[in-house]
């Protein structure tokens, strides 16, 4: 076996030999699947002291300034130096706070996204599990996370901690639902919902053949993690911060690392279901080969995620819950609806075409559908756009009493103007 | 006495030791934590029954909705943050007897039954079967369709019932 | 191998648990926790017999999610209610919930 086509195997064969000759043959198998966690877990863990170095400097540059660069070359080192000052921070429970509950929310919030990475597939046969429900995993792990920072907002025994636990609940809990629904999407054209799977069937990246399921995807995605321009639940000028207002030093730490490591798992997430994952040339004879692709795509998909960081603004709360419920859960309906019809309607055309081109011709077919798809809720939204600003003319021209009415109108298309934003850097 | 069995054991002493925390806890908020810990439990039992499509609906329906929806109810109907006084009501040494009782006559009757022999293993495509079965005109797609018609009720009636009206 | 008579006693203990805690709980939102630990006693049966008598038919697992369905309507619908009793009678605990009767 060689190490080159097969490392995990490779690397599982040597250990079970070593151990093998002083231990029970079961224990030696539990002893590995044990090893497997630890490594899978410890990766997660450790990318975050690379993540907050490359988003800080990323930032920096956007903004036009140097990010972390003395701590260390380049500033490497400058996550380390935050973690130590974290740690050695006084450990403060707040008086009245539910100790058991208080200190439990930033630990599930670090399991919660953790255990995302158990189903990412690195290469072919790199992969912690191969669940053959491995979307659906990701999504009931998910809400996990949701869970913790309502725990983390009521132990808090603080007014302004639960009322920002309670908005960010009904903005993470509304956003799932247009995630589940453009999830589907690439579960739709891969038969299967193994991530595996779904990289497997990436002849044609999926960016391309449901370019309208990728940008759903992501930024409900980017609104699950809590990032800007969906932060209006931690930013430090709104309702003091939030529902992590009384974590201080190493609790805070957790939910800290759990936020960018989310942020990355989204990038990876966006690269395994949309932009092919570890496929690429000579990944599947060489798997530390995809493991090189995969990493690439998924920073490129953090990178994104940094770049919508730095440069819009955020959204009030209760236009993000328009976006999401007028918006973005039609469109990912319409979506799956066209893209399953254009699928299904495809297929025997396909069968009649040499295997060389088929993906092809499945992919522009589809990204046609989703063209006209755009096209459509374009249409559509420009045209309530339309008649909202001529209601708008009207009530200023109609009465002098009508000032306040104008000021609502105003705002009204503001709601599908964010919408168009939205669409239009997608495409 | 194989790892499986071992693991169901430990699975069930959780599913059960977090049920009677449920049901005794004096703080409401520890009992819709130790109900998480519950419907947890039970998603695990889910995976040792090798039906892994219902335990990640079990994960994302029951933890991810409905006991958010639990806890945000008990959070918006309590006076003061603190719960304090008995949680059982007058009459429940009857309903201890009743549970009693009814957990030993459905013992009595389990012992006595004489269960099946099957050696038909599940088939490896079993989701794909499951999801055929959601749209097949001769299975199940009624239910399926009345389910979602429930669902659309419900979520209709939760707005009417408890929407401000202002 | 697990003994299907196992899994039958398991959701047998679950069921009554709930049940106590439906008769005996004094605040709604508690006795709603209790119908919760049925339902899902009745699905742990529900998938134990599918696996263990017809593993082939995917009725099992289709009745348990009809059964996942019926419990998030009457979840949602219960907590409606009992938010809405909130607001007018400024108490959950079901005692008290007596107007009906003179």
């Amino acid at each position: 076996m060689d190490f080159l086509k097969d490392p995990v195997a490779f690397i599982a064969k040597v250990l079970s030999d070593l151990l093998a000759a002083f231990l029970p043959a079961p224990v030696v198998s539990v002893l590995l699947l044990i090893v497997g966690v630890v490594v899978v877990a410890s990766f997660s863990l450790v990318l975050p002291l690379f993540l907050i170095w490359f988003e800080r400097r990323v930032v920096g540059y956007m903004q036009d300034r140097l990010g972390p660069n003395r701590v260390g070359p380049e500033g490497l080192l400058q996550t380390i130096a935050d973690a130590i000052k974290l740690m050695i921070k006084e450990d403060i429970t707040p008086y009245g706070a539910d100790k058991v509950v208080y200190n439990i929310s930033p630990v599930l919030a670090v399991i919660a996204v953790i255990s995302m990475w158990a189903v990412v597939p690195f290469a072919h046969n790199i992969i912690g599990t191969d669940l053959n429900v491995g979307a659906l995993y990701i999504v009931s792990v998910g809400s996990l996370g949701t869970l913790a920072i309502m725990l983390g907002g009521w132990a808090s025994n603080n007014k302004y901690a639960l009322l920002g636990a309670f908005r960010t609940v009904a903005q993470l809990v509304s956003y799932e639902v247009p995630m589940i629904l453009s999830l589907l999407v690439p579960v739709l054209l891969a038969r299967s919902m193994g991530l595996n799977d779904i990289v497997k069937a990436q002849d044609v990246w999926f960016i391309f053949l449901a370019p309208v399921a990728a940008f759903i995807f992501f930024t409900t995605s980017v609104a699950e993690v809590g990032r800007t321009p969906f932060d209006l639940l931690e930013a430090e000028s709104e309702i003091v911060a939030g529902f992590h207002i009384e974590y201080s030093g190493m609790k805070f730490g957790m939910f800290f690392v759990a936020e960018f490591l989310h942020a990355f798992t989204v990038g990876a997430l966006t690269a395994v279901l949309f932009l092919g994952g570890w496929r690429g040339p000579g990944a599947e004879t060489y798997p530390l080969l995809g493991v090189v692709y995969f990493m690439i795509k998924a920073f490129g998909g953090y990178f994104f995620v940094i770049l919508m960081r730095a440069a819009l603004p955020r959204i009030r709360i209760d236009h993000m819950l328009d976006l999401n419920w007028k918006f973005l859960t039609p469109l990912a309906l319409g979506a799956i609806v066209v893209i399953a019809l254009a699928d299904k309607a495809m297929e025997p055309w396909l069968q009649t075409l040499q295997p060389g081109i088929a993906p092809w011709a499945r992919g522009g077919v589809l990204l046609l559908a989703n063209l006209l798809l755009v096209l459509v809720t374009y249409l559509l939204l420009s045209n309530s756009a339309r008649r909202m600003r001529r209601a708008a003319e009207r009530g200023a021209s109609g009465g002098d009493g009508a000032g306040h009415h104008d000021e609502h109108h105003e705002e009204a298309p503001a709601a599908p103007a964010h919408g168009e934003a939205h669409t239009a850097p997608a495409h | 006495m194989t790892a499986l069995q071992i693991i169901f054991l430990i699975a069930a002493a959780a599913t059960l030791i977090s049920g009677l925390m449920v049901v005794t806890a004096r703080n409401l908020v520890h009992a819709a934590l130790w109900l998480i810990a519950a419907l947890f439990s039970v998603a695990i039992l889910f995976v040792l029954l090798e039906a892994g499509f219902l335990a990640a609906v079990q994960v994302v329906l029951y933890i991810g909705a409905i006991a958010i929806l639990i806890i945000f109810a008990i959070m918006l109907t309590r006076r003061v943050m603190q719960d304090t006084g008995p949680q059982t009501n007058q009459q429940w040494w009857v309903g201890a007897i009743i549970a009693v009782a009814l957990f030993a006559a459905l013992f009595v009757v389990l012992q006595q039954v004489v269960y099946p022999e099957v050696t038909t293993a599940i088939p490896p495509d079993s989701l794909k079967a499951l999801g055929n079965s959601f749209v097949d005109p001769n299975q199940y797609m009624l239910p399926f369709e009345l389910a979602s018609v429930l669902l659309l009720a419900a979520m209709i009636g939760a707005i009417a019932v408890a929407g401000d009206k202002k | 191998m697990i003994p299907l008579s196992w899994y039958l006693t398991l959701a047998a203990a679950l069921f009554c648990v709930g049940l106590y805690g439906v008769l005996a709980r004094k605040n709604a939102v508690a006795i709603l926790m209790g119908i919760e630990l049925m339902l899902n006693a009745v699905n742990i049966n529900l998938v134990a017999f599918w696996h263990y008598l017809t593993p082939a038919v995917s009725s099992g697992q289709m009745f348990a999610i009809v059964v996942f369905a019926v419990a998030a309507a009457e979840a949602a619908v219960g907590l409606a209610l009992i938010i809405s009793i909130y607001r007018r009678r400024q108490s959950v605990v079901a005692e008290e919930m007596d107007l009906m009767k003179w």
